[in-house]
């Protein structure tokens, strides 16, 4: 009782920090654990905004797309070495966009033109090449048509490397169901052999330095080859050891019955799936097609349900669906929705026309849009500031 | 707990088994610590209590293993995963997941716990490790001891009544490993966990340990008993036991305050004496600051050195690995870079073979700079063993090997074979490098790179994974060399070994050199890199069981 009374004395006892707050908190909640976004929301947000890149060629929209992700992801990514492959993801999509442009200029390009900016000299082409042309007028037009239409890519690119960087695919298997956990680890083991085997690549190129060596040149890595193969498969062997010493692939008995019930509805699920996506795609199957899709996929699902009771797995903290990421969610449905809706009310301005060529407009109500895309940079906790002391100090 | 009958396993295609007839039994709660040579079948015998031996490894075990009751013979790893943990040799190839918190849960979502559960324990698990401010951190941030600390969570939170280590602590500087053996510590005193664990670093270990079980030699019986007992003939045995053995103390003592305390009449009879050529100084005393140009002319008498690095800077991936480093190495001095894991000394190590460029500063190896010669030219100046002898090894027999060596270092052929000859005659030609024992695989580098003749030779934790024979042997070997006029730079945490052999200490933290010196005042003056037998005899300046043996026979 006394104690209790005690520590109110003024001056006596500071209010101590409570504990797992960070040293620096400010007004922005980090995300910690417990308040990380589902990944799925992240990929479904992502994708979304993938999707709306596919609905326009308008190069001034498609900017305002890749310039929101970019945001979203600056703002929001992780401190995880997953996180950095956005980078590369943008080097691609640079990439692709620039080889488009190159193959315009130099195999030409079906848009008649009249704006011809420069001319190649063209290579005679042999008969049986007839349709090929190598060379020859480069016009605005053509240019611009690859232009808007490699940005489409490049901006569908930045987005599946955004949802890379937002949350790392290994998250996201983990959401998968039960029956699918072994899986989900297979995949995971493989996302991570490949930074090691690179890692194991650089290390073995730097020994041969050591041997005095080349360190660089095609047969230098053609010679570590084996050793890194050698490398990588005996840490896969170690790796498999320590999994199976820690109780990977445990299974509960299950009756047989069920163990049956599970192959049927799996196998059958399976085959109405095939059956019925092949009744959708032929003409003349128009009509069984749906429901027999349906009643597959019914059937496969039933079938993982069931077979989820051979695992005895539980999740440890798994990331909680909540509100926030219905918002997130939602928000890049909704720009996935809005421009497919503007690309059928008005699709002179979402698909600006390369002949007669005009400088492109911004649509006004599909740009305002787009920046709905933004809200998870809002509604989300920023990621947690770094503290490992041998960073650099930001100057 | 854990209890052996008569077992025996055979490899496939072995001809001889790995172990012979293992009898024995570890009872609850205990600390039991595994030792013997290399190669004896340590490993062997750590793999059978978790199952691993035979069910993964393949193999013939005969006789029966049980564990908490259950036979290993009916039950597989993951059955036996309730009751064992294991951790291996290297944590790396240990983790499934890539956040810490994962980690620790893994084992648990394996064996179906229930989430309040799991939760419950790795909060706990977290405190009791001294995790908790690492919780959210990607594995491959961590650093060597926080990782070993990972493992070990990881295998904890399933609450095994067993756990087996295999050399936690060999990867580790001694405060790291002093944090890993603490935890271990405190899990036998509190939680009554039994713990089995091999380790070749006795004198970081042996105090911690109830009982020691003792394999001799391959294919001979082990033998279990109180570390004081077991000591006393073990063919291993940690420097404050060799000390004891040789004053002729009785019981022997095993830590450090023990010996201590018994000391009194030996420091006696050694006052007065001096220790002998170890630790002298080296043949001419490094110029101290050189910070503004170059050597005055007075100093012409000094040899040249064979690597000069000033000011030099290194950033790895926005971090900096070394800032202001100065370092002169002379011709014939043995200099020991010591310091945490991660500060800094394998990237030294790099900077002076040219593996990595200077971000700002100079490195000059034999007058080149390192990073812009050829990689030809540069063997000549000087010679890296990296950590893992492995990477320098590609040929699949030795002969295959030593051929290429010669070819490398334009040598006449046999050269190569030659060196290896002298320094571990045993190795057949034909034996492919990756069947060497850790020791015979280190030396075989070794004598590639000394082919060339560089007079710098610099050498990554040499003494990982190495017994004390192999150990003494490569102690034998590097003080030759020294002795022939190369200069060694090597980065080790291994104390004992920088006591025995270096002329001088560098100790790194956070990439600047914060104490550069003669090894008997450097290492003497760091109560977690003095050597026992420093802390034993303190303050007088004795370093190695082999100088008081030497002073004491004069």
């Amino acid at each position: 009782m006394r104690e209790s009374r005690g520590s109110g004395r003024p001056g006596l006892a500071p209010p101590r920090p409570e504990r797992g707050t960070p040293p620096a908190g400010g007004p922005v909640p980090y995300a910690r654990r417990a308040a990380r976004l589902h990944p799925g929301a992240w990929w479904l947000w992502a994708l979304a905004l993938g999707t709306a890149a596919t609905r326009t060629t308008n190069p001034l929209l498609l900017a305002l797309l890749i310039t929101v992700s970019g945001y979203v992801v600056a703002v929001r990514r992780p401190h995880t070495p997953w996180a950095l492959s956005y980078g590369a993801f943008v080097k691609l999509a640079a990439a692709v966009l620039l080889l488009r442009l190159a193959f315009a200029v130099v195999l030409g390009s079906p848009i008649p033109g009249t704006h011809t900016l420069f001319t190649l000299p063209e290579v005679p082409l042999p008969d049986w090449a007839q349709g090929i042309r190598l060379g020859g007028r480069v016009t605005a037009e053509g240019l611009a048509f690859a232009l808007y239409d490699a940005l489409r890519l490049a901006a569908l690119l930045i987005c599946v490397g955004a949802a890379n960087a937002l949350a790392s695919p290994s998250r996201l298997l983990k959401s998968l169901p039960g029956a699918l956990y072994e899986l989900g680890v297979a995949v995971v083991v493989a996302l991570t052999f490949a930074p090691n085997l690179i890692a194991d690549v650089r290390r073995l190129r730097a020994a041969r330095r050591l041997r005095g060596r080349p360190d660089k040149g095609v047969r230098g890595l053609v010679q570590v080859g084996l050793p890194v193969l050698e490398g990588a498969l005996e840490r896969s062997v170690s790796l498999a050891a320590a999994m199976d010493a820690r109780g990977y692939g445990r299974t509960a008995e299950v009756p047989p019955a069920v163990r049956r019930t599970t192959a049927a509805l799996t196998l059958g699920g399976l085959l109405g799936v095939c059956a019925g996506t092949y009744g959708l795609l032929t003409a003349a199957g128009g009509g069984y097609g749906l429901p027999v899709l349906l009643a597959g996929v019914a059937s496969a699902l039933a079938g993982l349900w069931l077979g989820g009771r051979r695992t005895l797995r539980t999740r440890y903290r798994p990331d909680p669906w909540d509100a926030r990421a219905w918002l997130v969610t939602a928000s890049g449905v909704a720009v996935a929705a809005l421009l497919t809706l503007a690309g059928s009310l008005d699709p002179g301005a979402l698909r600006p026309g390369v002949v007669p060529l005009e400088p492109p407009t911004l649509p006004l109500w599909p740009a305002a849009a787009v920046l709905i895309g933004l809200l998870p940079a809002f509604v989300t906790p920023a990621p947690e500031a770094v503290r490992d002391t041998r960073e650099e100090p930001t100057p | 707990m854990i209890r052996f009958e008569n077992v025996s396993v055979t490899y496939d295609g072995a001809a001889e088994p790995a172990v012979r007839e293992v009898d024995f039994e570890v009872p609850e709660g205990e600390l039991v610590l595994l030792v013997g040579p290399s190669g004896v079948g340590k490993s062997t015998v750590l793999g059978a209590v978790s199952g691993l031996v035979p069910h993964f490894t393949g193999g013939t075990l005969h006789g029966r293993v049980t564990v908490a009751g259950r036979d290993t013979r009916t039950h597989k790893p993951r059955e036996l995963a309730d009751v064992v943990g294991t951790v291996g040799q290297d944590p790396l190839s240990h983790f499934v997941t890539d956040t810490v918190e994962d980690e620790l849960a893994y084992g648990m979502e394996s064996l179906g716990l229930a989430p309040e559960v799991m939760r419950r324990r790795v909060e706990e698990t977290l405190d009791l490790l001294g995790l908790a401010g690492l919780r959210d951190r990607h594995i491959s941030t961590l650093s060597g001891g926080q990782r070993q600390r990972v493992a070990i969570g990881s295998v904890l939170t399933p609450h095994p009544k067993v756990l087996v280590l295999d050399e936690p602590t060999s990867a580790l500087d001694p405060a790291a490993a002093e944090e890993v053996l603490a935890v271990l510590q405190r899990l036998v005193h509190d939680l009554g966990t039994t713990v089995l664990m091999a380790e070749h670093r006795l004198e970081r270990v042996v105090q911690y340990a109830d009982q020691v079980a003792l394999l001799p030699g391959a294919g001979e019986r082990l033998r279990l008993g109180s570390p004081a007992e077991v000591m006393a003939v073990s063919p291993v045995c940690p420097p404050v036991v060799g000390l004891g053995r040789l004053a002729g103390w009785s019981p022997l003592p095993l830590t450090v305050r023990d010996a201590r305390r018994r000391a009194a009449p030996l420091r006696e009879r050694l006052e007065g004496r001096r220790p002998g050529r170890d630790t002298a100084p080296p043949p001419a005393a490094p110029p101290v600051k050189r910070r503004f140009g170059r050597v005055k002319k007075e100093n012409a008498g000094t040899p040249e050195p064979v690597a000069e690095v000033r000011s030099l800077a290194v950033r790895r991936d926005r971090v900096r690995a070394l800032t202001h480093v100065d370092l002169t190495v002379l011709p014939g001095e043995t200099v020991a870079l010591m310091g945490r894991n991660g500060a800094g000394k394998s990237t030294l190590l790099s900077a002076l073979v040219g593996l990595v460029a200077p971000s700002s500063g100079s490195v000059r190896t034999g007058g080149a700079v390192p990073h812009r010669t050829r990689p030809r030219d540069l063997v000549r100046k000087a010679g890296l063993v990296p950590q893992e002898p492995r990477d320098l090894l590609y040929a699949d027999t030795v002969a295959a090997e030593c051929a290429a060596a010669d070819r490398d270092a334009e040598a006449e052929p046999g050269t190569c074979r030659a060196l290896l000859d002298q320094l571990l005659p045993s190795v057949a030609d034909d034996t492919h490098p990756r069947d060497l024992s850790e020791g015979q695989r280190l030396t075989l580098a070794l004598a590639v790179v000394l082919t060339a003749r560089p007079p710098l030779l610099l050498l990554d934790e040499p003494t990982r994974g190495l017994d004390y024979a192999a150990k003494a042997r490569l102690t034998a070997i590097l003080r030759g060399l020294a002795a022939e006029g190369h200069a060694i730079v090597m980065a080790t945490h291994d104390v004992e070994l920088a006591a025995e052999l270096a002329h001088r200490v560098v100790l790194l933290a956070e990439g600047e050199v914060i104490a550069d010196g003669p090894s008997a005042e450097v290492v003497v003056a760091s109560p977690s890199f003095a050597p026992q037998v420093a802390k034993i005899l303190a303050p007088q300046p004795w370093l190695t069981v082999a100088q008081v043996k030497e002073a004491l026979e004069r």
